[in-house]
């Protein structure tokens, strides 16, 4: 039981300290899990964060998951997932209750549409930097090309995409495979 | 009682779909206002911009915000344990075999696709993004062409990507830099 709490609080920590997300977080895994904790070694944490990129879901809280995992099993897996996202919970209920209450005031209007502009730039380097990992031959830019189009131009749901994009590298990858063996 | 359930379902699905962290949320967040009217463009701009700037992973208090504009606390509650559910289930799989997925051709070749979508699927959300922030399509049909621009915010988006490559500073300084930007020049009056 106390396992579990120090699970609980422990990531409720991180959660309160863990600006950004993804590979943002790293360092902060690396002190309080491996130097302070030690319930996880290097390998282990980088091992769990290209995993955690490679399953659905918010990257960091993958990680969060398999450390839990991997030192309580299932039940400690939750605790670690519920503290990694109490933070969150109680920090935006409280913020967007300010900012509906505050939300007619111009002020607060003009700095928000200040934000979004770089709302904008941020989303835009967020493509610039994922399209270098998965945008890396003519194929993969095709793919790209094509969710994008079916995105901005019609009301295809993301979720058919995303599946359709999952069996095409399925399928391109083993007629390439029987293509080298000819 | 049937909004919450609604909310759960709708974030175990993004939970469940969206792969490559926070960001890869947003298209299905754009989804969901199209779907539900939960929320609007302009709204989930708000978001994204208060989830970038407050602690905690962006995806998870974008989750939060919009089951708490939704449903109040519960909805907040509700939509982010939505989101994670996925996760927990994955994640308590893939561990008991690490090293098989970690070599598996099939993974691999699935994430040969996915990484492209995925990037596509965030790219046709920045364009949203950049229709409310960045130019006025009301503006363009009313007033022609030249209204089209909105010249100030412009100006602004190019100094901010210009600055981030230059420094590279936490996201949380160039959102609270165009506040008051957008604050001193006021911004969408």
């Amino acid at each position: 039981m106390r396992l579990l709490m120090d699970l609980f609080i422990t990531f409720f920590k991180m959660g309160c300290i863990a600006f950004g997300g993804g590979y943002a977080l790293l360092p902060i895994i690396q002190r309080e899990i491996v130097e302070n904790k030690g319930w996880a070694t290097n390998e282990e944490v980088i091992d769990y964060f290209a995993v955690g990129q490679c399953t659905p879901g918010i990257i960091s809280l993958n990680v969060s998951t398999f450390i839990g995992y991997k030192h309580k099993g299932i039940i400690g897996s939750i605790c670690s997932t519920l503290g990694f996202i109490a933070p969150s919970i109680i920090i935006i209920s409280i913020i967007a209750t300010f900012i509906a209450e505050f939300s007619h005031l111009p002020v607060v209007n003009y700095a928000f549409a200040g934000i979004r502009v770089c709302v904008c730039v941020l989303i835009f380097n967020a493509v610039i930097s994922i399209g270098k990992t998965g945008v890396i031959d003519k194929l993969t830019l095709i793919i790209c090309l094509i969710v994008f189009g079916l995105a901005v131009f019609t009301n295809v749901s993301p979720i058919l995409s995303v599946i359709c994009a999952g069996l095409a590298g399925i399928i391109i990858k083993s007629v390439k495979k029987g293509e080298d063996k000819e | 009682m049937s909004t919450i359930i609604q909310l759960f379902i709708e974030f175990f699905k993004v939970g469940l779909f969206s792969i490559g962290g926070g960001a890869a949320t947003i298209p299905f967040l754009y989804a969901m206002s199209d779907k539900t009217g939960w929320f609007t463009y302009t709204d989930l701009a708000n978001i994204i911009a208060v989830s970038e700037a407050t602690p905690g992973a962006i995806g998870i208090n974008m989750a939060t915000y919009v089951g708490f504009i939704t449903a109040s606390i519960l909805g907040g509650i509700v939509a982010t344990l939505g989101l994670v559910a996925p996760s927990i289930v994955i994640i308590d799989i893939i561990a008991g075999f690490l090293e098989k997925f970690k070599s598996s051709k099939i993974v691999k070749s699935a994430f040969y696709g996915l990484r492209p979508a995925s990037t596509g699927l965030i790219a046709a959300a920045c364009i949203e993004i950049v229709k409310i922030s960045l130019i006025d399509l009301n503006g363009f049909f009313s007033y022609g062409i030249a209204s089209l621009f909105k010249f100030k915010e412009i100006i602004l988006a190019v100094v901010v990507f210009l600055l981030i490559k230059k420094f590279n500073k936490h996201p949380v300084f160039y959102i609270a830099l165009s506040a008051v930007v957008g604050i001193v020049f006021k911004f969408g009056a």
